[in-house]
């Protein structure tokens, strides 16, 4: 009886810990191979065993064969772009639906809603359209455009706006506060959970999207890190230096990765607030 | 990702507004109110409701390629090409292979992978960090790293088999093998996201329905079965539209691994729209093809909210 209460939880938990393996292989892979020395040899590329005295060479023909510093910046403007303005247009229209009564509310709610259906992905083609007729055909600010307007944000800050008692805003309102006010000093920063939450849900998806920057982008000096890897990834399949490859894709996975292990319970939360909460 | 969150925020919903006291202190401002919306308002027209509208025309002409080319109208012809194009029926083909044979498992173990880990042991939290931690990379860099475990030969998938004495197959090579190395690609990517949202789903089942079923006598498969999956029928909704949705709107890891090859065998139909438009310029092809995704997304859209509704007042 006490030996199956602990048998079956040991080998649980035993499966639990294979299968993490298995999924964490990819990664420590790629840890491992890009610190590898090109002469420990290729037939045992694949070994996850950090056998070797561990060098830098692979990120430094990375870096010679790919404008990773150039990626960056690039990708930083464009995440740090969308952010700023949805920032602004979903505090906005959150505090619209959350606070004002209009006739339509509930029509022009459904209005956002269908952007949740219709994702700009499944859209590229049109919308690059669009982006030509704005001139904005290559160009970062033509990455940006399509995401400016975020459903998802509104609701969130719909959601989160509703959450806060209005005491608070009518208290600031006898004191003759315009609305303007009340929402920069009062709503906001109690709303700043879901700020947060909106923020890392919105830099992980663009910091990561790939078809439509290839879409918008040709000129090499406006390649994002996505799309710089993939011409890297080309080059060093050619080449065959997968330590370089190796290298390559830690340094555009690196930055998120750090970040998340840094605050990892905010983005555990930060996903799943925006799953449950909304 | 933006995206999928939302759905749920309408089924899980818990009551959010807890009895809104109605003060009004001054005149509505409906004018305020529209300007506040006008920036949204703006973005949505231009590249969700445009874009719908456009593509619809835009499949109704042709424009050929390069200087001088005069747009046409066609009628259905595009749509007439583009069905009778085995690329395209491969492609439509392929995506619910692909579609049924990620679904499935990725759902399957996310539930699991959230029943092993829902407490909060140190041993859990290391290992839910491992198994989110792929859906946070780019699907382009799990691609690059994909594209040496595939290797055949000093790959690392053949290395360790090799070691087993399996020999596997060419893994992105073979036409009957390479969708599936795309399917268990795109599983260990996407099964760790849905997890977080079973856990949650978890926290939300009620203990004493838990202990009233083991009072009863229910062991751990029927507390699953008859307690646990009913309770969380909302959470396992989303995450079946949010996952069919993935299916039709992701394809950087066909881009970067396969460009939908060999023969065709990994198209799927975002990189047939996407190779009509940006390498074959067949912008009449691309459209069509669009409009036809674009049905499937709201089918799997107003389908799934059904769904949900249907199973939010089960619970109700």
């Amino acid at each position: 009886m006490r030996l199956d209460r602990h048998v079956g939880p040991a080998l649980i938990a035993a499966a639990v810990a294979t299968i993490a393996f298995v999924w964490a292989t990819p990664f420590l892979w790629t840890l491992v191979a890009a610190f590898r020395p090109e002469s420990a040899g290729s037939a045992d590329m694949a070994s996850l065993l950090p056998d070797f005295t561990p060098t830098l060479a692979n990120f430094r023909l990375a870096f010679e064969s790919g404008d990773f510093g150039l990626y960056y910046v690039n990708t930083i403007i464009v995440v740090v772009g969308v952010l700023g303005v949805q920032l602004v247009t979903i505090s906005l229209a959150g505090y619209a639906f959350a606070r004002l009564e209009f006739p339509g509310r509930d029509v022009l709610f459904y209005v956002f809603l269908v952007q949740l259906m219709l994702v700009p992905s499944a859209l590229i083609v049109p919308n690059l359209r669009t982006t030509v007729d704005l001139g904005l055909y290559d160009t970062l600010a033509g990455v940006m455009a399509p995401y400016f307007a975020s459903a998802f944000g509104t609701f969130l800050m719909r959601q989160t706006f509703r959450g806060i008692p209005r005491d608070f805003e009518e208290a600031a309102a006898i004191d003759g506060a315009p609305w303007w006010a009340i929402v920069w000093h009062v709503l906001l920063p109690m709303a700043r959970p879901g700020l947060i939450a909106f923020a890392i849900v919105s830099v992980t998806a663009h910091w990561n999207e790939f078809l439509w920057p290839l879409m918008v982008i040709n000129d090499p000096a406006n390649h994002t890190l996505t799309i710089g890897l993939a011409t890297f990834t080309k080059g060093a399949e050619g080449a065959k230096e997968w330590g370089v490859l190796a290298a390559g894709t830690l340094l555009v996975m690196a930055p998120l990765a750090i970040v998340f292990v840094a605050f990892q319970r905010r983005f555990v939360e930060s996903f799943v607030f925006s799953g449950i909460k909304g | 990702m933006t995206v999928d969150a939302i759905i749920t925020a309408d089924v899980l919903d818990v009551p959010s507004s807890p009895a809104q006291t109605v003060h009004r202190r001054r005149p509505p401002s409906w004018g305020l109110a529209y300007a506040l919306l006008l920036p949204s308002l703006l973005g949505l027209a231009a590249f969700t409701y445009l874009p719908v509208l456009r593509v619809a025309i835009d499949s109704l002409y042709v424009t050929p390629h390069g200087a001088g080319g005069v747009t046409r109208f066609v009628g259905l012809e595009n749509f007439a090409r583009v069905l009778g194009d085995p690329a395209f029926r491969q492609a439509a083909l392929n995506n619910l292979v692909y579609a049924a044979g990620t679904v499935a498992p990725s759902v399957v173990l996310a539930l699991a992978f959230a029943l092993a880990v829902r407490r909060s042991t140190r041993f859990n939290a290391v290992v839910r960090t491992i198994l989110f931690f792929p859906s946070l990379v780019p699907l382009v860099a799990a691609a690059s790293l994909f594209f040496f475990i595939f290797l055949p030969g000093v790959g690392l998938l053949d290395y360790y088999l090799a070691k087993l004495g399996v020999s596997g197959p060419n893994w992105i090579g073979n036409t009957d093998v390479a969708l599936w190395s795309i399917v268990g690609l795109t599983v260990w990517k996407n099964a760790g996201y849905y997890m977080l949202f079973y856990i949650a789903g978890l926290q939300n089942v009620p203990r004493d329905h838990i202990e009233a079923a083991t009072v009863d006598g229910a062991n751990a498969v029927q507390r699953l079965w008859y307690v646990i999956l009913p309770a969380l029928r909302p959470t396992t909704a989303f995450v079946v539209t949010i996952a069919l949705i993935h299916m039709l709107t992701a394809v950087d890891h066909v881009v970067v691994l396969t460009k939908g090859g060999p023969s065709n065998a990994t198209n799927l139909l975002l990189f047939y729209i996407f190779q009509e438009a940006h390498e074959n310029f067949d912008t009449g092809k691309a459209a069509a093809a669009t409009v036809i995704s674009v049905a499937a997304l709201l089918v799997v859209s107003l389908g799934s909210l059904r769904g949900m509704e249907a199973g939010s007042r089960r619970e109700a």
